[in-house]
C-alpha cells in the first residue's frame, strides 16, 4: 500500500517536470520530436534509478558515519558524473543497439538537475507515506526514483506529442519556439494539478 | 569591449533567462514572490562571479580532457561554501529556497559561463562577466517573481496592495510556465535585435 502511495504521488500528484521543476533544460530542448523525447525518458529513468540508489548507499555507509553530510553536494555530482560515464561504457559493450538508442543523451544527463535533485531530495526529505514522517529506506527510496523517473517520461512524451503537432501550427511571430511551448506547459500542468489532493 | 559593456550585455543582450534560455529550473521554481525570485539570483550571482574567477586562474593548468569534471568541482565547492554561509547566516531564506540551491552546482548558466567565457579571459574579465550575467539572471527573476506574486497573492515583495486572495494558479506550477512564456513573448517582440 505504501508502495503505491510512493508511485501515484511521484508519477501524478508530484510530477517532477510539472510541479516540482526539475531537469525542465532538457523538457524544453529535446522535446520537438517524440522520437527523441522517448530516447531522452529512457536515459533518464535508468540513470535517475540507479544514481539514486548508488548515493544512497555513499550517504548512508560513508558521509554519515565520518559526519561528512556537508560534502554531499559535491559527492554527489561526483558519483552522478561517473557514473554516467560507466553506464556509457557498459552500454557500448553489452547492448550496442540500446546504446545507439541512448548513446547522444547520455553525457547530457549529468548536468539534468533532476539527477542531483532526485538524489538530494531521497536523503534530506521527510516523507509522510503512511501516516508518520520518516526518511526513506532504500527500498522505497529506489521505489521512489524509479516512479518520478517514469512521471518524467509520461510528462516528456506526452509534451512531446503536442509540440508535434504545434509545429504544423502557424504560430504568431513572437510566440514561435520557446514561448509557445512554455504556454502549451503552462496548461499541462493545470491539468496536473487536478491530481493534487489525491494522496 | 569595454569593462562597462561586459556588465551590460548581460541585463538584455546576453540576458541568461531569455535571451540564452538558461537555467529554467531556478527560473521557474524559486520564482513564487519577488523576494524569493531576488534571492534565488542573488546566490547564483555569488557562485557566478566565485567561479568564473577560479576557473579563469585555473583554466592554463587544467588538462583539455578533465576540463569538464574539474570545473564541475570547482563550481560544487564554491556552491558548499554558499550553502554553509547561508546555513549560518539567513537560516530562513535557505529553508525557502531548499533543494535549489544545492542544484546550483548542474545549473547550465554556470557552466556555460565557465566554458563560454572564463577559460579563455583573464581572471577580472571573468569577473565582471559573472556579475553581469548574474545581475541579468536575477533581474529576470525578480521581474517574473513581481508579476506572480501581484497576480497570485496582490502584493510585491510582501507589501499587500490589492485585498483579497488574488489568483493562486499564479503561485502554483502553472502560472511559473505561462509569467515566463508572456515574457518571453514580450522579450523577443521588443527587445530581442
Amino acid at each position: 500500500m505504501e508502495f503505491l502511495l510512493i508511485i501515484i504521488s511521484a508519477i501524478f500528484v508530484n510530477n517532477i517536470l510539472l510541479s516540482q521543476f526539475l531537469g525542465i533544460c532538457p523538457f524544453l530542448g529535446v522535446s520537438n520530436k517524440l522520437s527523441t523525447a522517448t530516447g531522452m525518458s529512457g536515459a533518464v529513468c535508468f540513470v535517475i534509478t540507479l544514481s539514486t540508489v548508488v548515493t544512497y548507499l555513499i550517504n548512508q555507509y560513508l558521509l554519515v558515519p565520518c559526519g561528512l553530510e556537508f560534502l554531499q553536494t559535491i559527492a554527489f555530482i561526483l558519483v552522478i558524473a561517473a557514473l554516467v560515464q560507466v553506464v556509457e561504457i557498459v552500454l557500448k559493450k553489452i547492448s550496442p543497439s540500446l546504446y545507439q538508442a541512448l548513446g547522444i543523451f547520455l553525457p547530457l544527463i549529468t548536468t539534468n538537475c533532476a539527477v542531483l535533485g532526485v538524489a538530494i531530495t531521497v536523503v534530506t526529505k521527510q516523507f509522510t507515506f503512511g501516516g508518520t514522517a520518516h526518511m526513506l529506506n532504500l527500498g522505497e527510496a529506489t521505489v521512489y526514483a524509479l516512479a518520478t523517473s517514469l512521471g518524467y517520461g509520461l510528462s516528456m512524451i506526452l509534451f512531446a506529442g503536442i509540440r508535434e503537432h504545434l509545429a504544423g501550427n502557424d504560430v504568431p511571430k513572437a510566440f514561435k519556439g520557446l514561448p509557445i511551448a512554455l504556454i502549451t506547459a503552462s496548461i499541462m500542468a493545470m491539468a496536473f494539478l487536478g491530481f493534487s489532493g489525491m494522496v | 569591449m569595454s569593462k562597462l559593456g561586459l556588465i551590460t550585455k548581460g541585463f538584455i543582450k546576453d540576458n541568461p533567462t531569455f535571451a540564452l534560455v538558461l537555467g529554467m529550473c531556478p527560473t521557474l521554481a524559486t520564482t513564487t514572490s519577488a523576494m524569493n525570485g531576488m534571492e534565488m539570483g542573488l546566490a547564483t550571482l555569488f557562485v557566478l562571479v566565485l567561479s568564473n574567477m577560479a576557473i579563469s586562474a585555473l583554466a592554463p593548468i587544467v588538462p583539455d580532457k578533465v576540463h569538464i569534471p574539474v570545473y564541475i568541482v570547482v563550481i560544487a565547492t564554491f556552491v558548499t561554501v554558499l550553502q554553509l554561509l547561508m546555513q549560518a547566516f539567513v537560516p530562513a531564506v535557505y529553508s525557502t529556497l531548499g533543494l535549489f540551491i544545492p542544484l546550483i552546482v548542474v545549473n547550465c548558466i554556470v557552466l556555460g559561463r565557465a566554458e563560454a567565457y572564463a577559460n579563455k579571459n583573464t581572471v577580472f574579465d571573468s569577473a565582471l562577466d559573472g556579475l553581469g550575467i548574474g545581475i541579468g539572471f536575477t533581474l529576470s527573476l525578480t521581474v517574473i517573481g513581481i508579476i506572480r506574486e501581484i497576480l497570485g497573492s496582490g502584493s510585491v515583495f510582501g507589501c499587500k496592495f490589492i485585498p483579497g486572495d488574488g489568483i493562486l494558479a499564479f503561485v502554483m506550477a502553472p502560472g511559473a510556465f505561462m509569467v515566463l512564456g508572456y515574457l518571453m513573448v514580450l522579450f523577443n517582440k521588443y527587445l530581442k535585435k
